[in-house]
């Protein structure tokens, strides 16, 4: 216990000194998160939109398995995104490996199934009287579709907010992809897990606490957009 | 609602677009694989600082255990590793994956333990205190532990091939009861379990030095060619994997077996621990089983495609 109260004073000392490292890593932790977030959220909005709006067969399948994979593993996808971006893979000339841009790339397949299926979710949420009144304006999809994602930006906004949360604070993807490279692919949580086993605890806690923060912060943003 | 959504994802946009240029600024990125022991103990953090400024080169270190780093190097990933296991090291040559072999530092492995020392190995010769404490365990699991590091890493390789001098083979050791732990983990980490179970490990000097400070564990067996560890360099074949950059891998090794890295690896934790991490492989050569190439530098011709 004592261990952990010296460790959270320090942690504050290191955050309110912004050391350098630590600052370091939080900024580049929230640009590869928000740019996954970003990257994910463009294909799957509209990709939810598709799902929502079209009638197919097997359609319901398909939002089970998306559902599914809400809790894919985040080793999983490090490990087979590893083998797709490695020198000897399918995408292999793209040298994205151990960059943060694969990171990016890998952290964006992470949370691809939560934002779509979110997002189905949200659209489900908005009437039918609001497709129909679109479309009776003479509305083609793409239209409707825009539409209803506006009408239901809200939830759309919390799917795409969840996934970047989920993204921040995976550390399979990052270790993986990334290979916790100091000064380049080096997130929060692959430094976490670093200086805890370096015996580094008090810096650990410091990351630890600035995660919560930002966490909680995300938190706040969605019950917010929520409310209005 | 809508325009401050749209707002939002402007300035998103702008933020990828800056960092992201940000990030590529600067000059080439050479990528290593090395073992955790040189990474944890913070000298590659010191040699990537010189290394970068005097070559205007990033180096991007990936530390995992001799397995891992091997494994990037044969799917060509990485441009140059550091390992520590000699059997894998002549392999990986003889498949063609790798240049030759450089010589760079060498200490030894420890065997570790509780003060008290319960199963009684302080001053033994490596394989045979194996041996006892294999025998101690089974006999009290609770009194005497034993934990690898179970990840196919450099130490985890030594570790096997004392077993075999023991007289024992792998297989039947690690299966043998609850006195055997396989953490999976590196070696600071190992180092931590072992340290919570008062268990006996057998770690690289210098990593055992570094993480000395958090441990009650002490050095029961500190020698002997049995417990030789030799650190060792190769660039990886750019006719196998035409994508790595072996001319700055080259500079790299050189740099590594220059007398100004020589000097750096020499000095290594003078300051810190009182006497240095690792020994220069310069002078020692011959001691360490290196021949004389393996020490001297590499030649651009190396690198050159047939």
């Amino acid at each position: 216990m004592e261990e952990i109260c010296y460790g959270l004073l320090r942690a504050l000392e290191l955050i309110a000194a912004r050391d350098p490292q630590v600052m370091e890593i939080t900024i580049r932790s929230l640009f590869i998160s928000l740019s996954s977030a970003f990257l994910a959220g463009i294909i799957c909005i509209p990709l939810g939109g598709l799902i929502e709006f079209r009638q197919f067969w097997g359609k319901s399948a398909l939002i089970n398995l998306i559902q599914t994979l809400y809790s894919l593993p985040t080793v999983t996808v490090g490990l087979l995104v590893f083998l797709l971006i490695s020198r000897s893979g399918l995408l292999g000339g793209l040298n994205l490996l151990f960059s943060p841009t694969g990171m990016i790339f890998g952290q964006a397949i992470l949370v691809s199934p939560i934002m779509i299926g979110l997002t189905i979710t949200a659209l489900e949420g908005v009437g039918p009287q609001i497709r129909d009144t679109a479309k009776s304006l003479g509305a083609n999809e793409k239209q409707i579709i825009v539409t209803v994602i506006k009408e239901a930006r809200v939830a759309v906004m919390a799917a795409v907010l969840l996934g970047f949360g989920r993204a921040l604070s995976e550390v399979g993807v990052a270790m993986m992809i990334g290979g916790n490279i100091r000064g380049y692919t080096r997130v929060l949580t692959t430094a976490i897990a670093l200086e805890t086993s370096m015996g580094n605890l008090e810096l650990s806690i410091a990351m630890g606490i600035i995660l919560i923060t930002i966490s909680l912060a995300i938190n706040i943003l969605l019950n917010r957009f929520q409310r209005k | 609602m809508a325009r401050n959504l749209l707002k939002m994802a402007l300035v998103l946009m702008a933020l990828s677009v800056l960092c992201g240029a940000a990030g590529a600024a600067g000059g080439e990125r050479l990528k290593l694989a090395t073992t955790t022991s040189l990474q944890d103990t913070g000298l590659l953090d010191v040699i990537k600082d010189k290394f970068d400024e005097k070559y205007n080169v990033a180096l991007d270190v990936v530390s995992g255990g001799t397995g891992i780093a091997i494994q990037y190097a044969q799917r060509g990933d990485v441009d140059v590793l550091i390992v520590h296991d000699k059997e894998r090291e002549l392999k990986f040559i003889k498949d063609g994956q790798g240049l030759e072999r450089r010589c760079i530092a060498y200490n030894y492995f420890f065997l570790v333990g509780p003060k008290n020392d319960p199963a009684g190995v302080k001053g033994m010769n490596a394989s045979y205190a194996l041996a006892t404490i294999m025998e101690k365990g089974k006999a009290d699991p609770s009194k005497v532990m034993f934990i690898s590091r179970g990840d196919n890493s450099g130490t985890h390789a030594r570790e096997k091939l004392l077993w075999k001098n023991a007289g024992y083979a792998y297989s039947a050791v690690n299966t043998s009861g609850p006195w055997y732990i396989e953490a999976g983990q590196g070696m600071g980490a190992t180092l931590n379990i072992a340290n919570e179970k008062q268990a006996y490990t057998i770690s690289d000097m210098s990593t055992f030095m570094a993480y000395q400070g958090n441990l009650t564990l002490v050095p029961l067996i500190e020698g002997g060619d049995e417990l030789l560890n030799v650190y060792v360099a190769m660039a990886v074949n750019p006719e196998k994997h035409p994508g790595v950059n072996c001319v700055l891998a080259n500079m790299f090794i050189n740099y590594l077996v220059s007398d100004e890295g020589q000097d750096l690896i020499a000095s290594y934790g003078k300051d810190k621990f009182g006497q240095p991490l690792f020994s220069p492989a310069r002078g020692n050569c011959e001691l360490i089983g290196c021949s004389e190439a393996e020490c001297a530098a590499r030649t651009s011709a190396s690198c050159a495609v047939a």
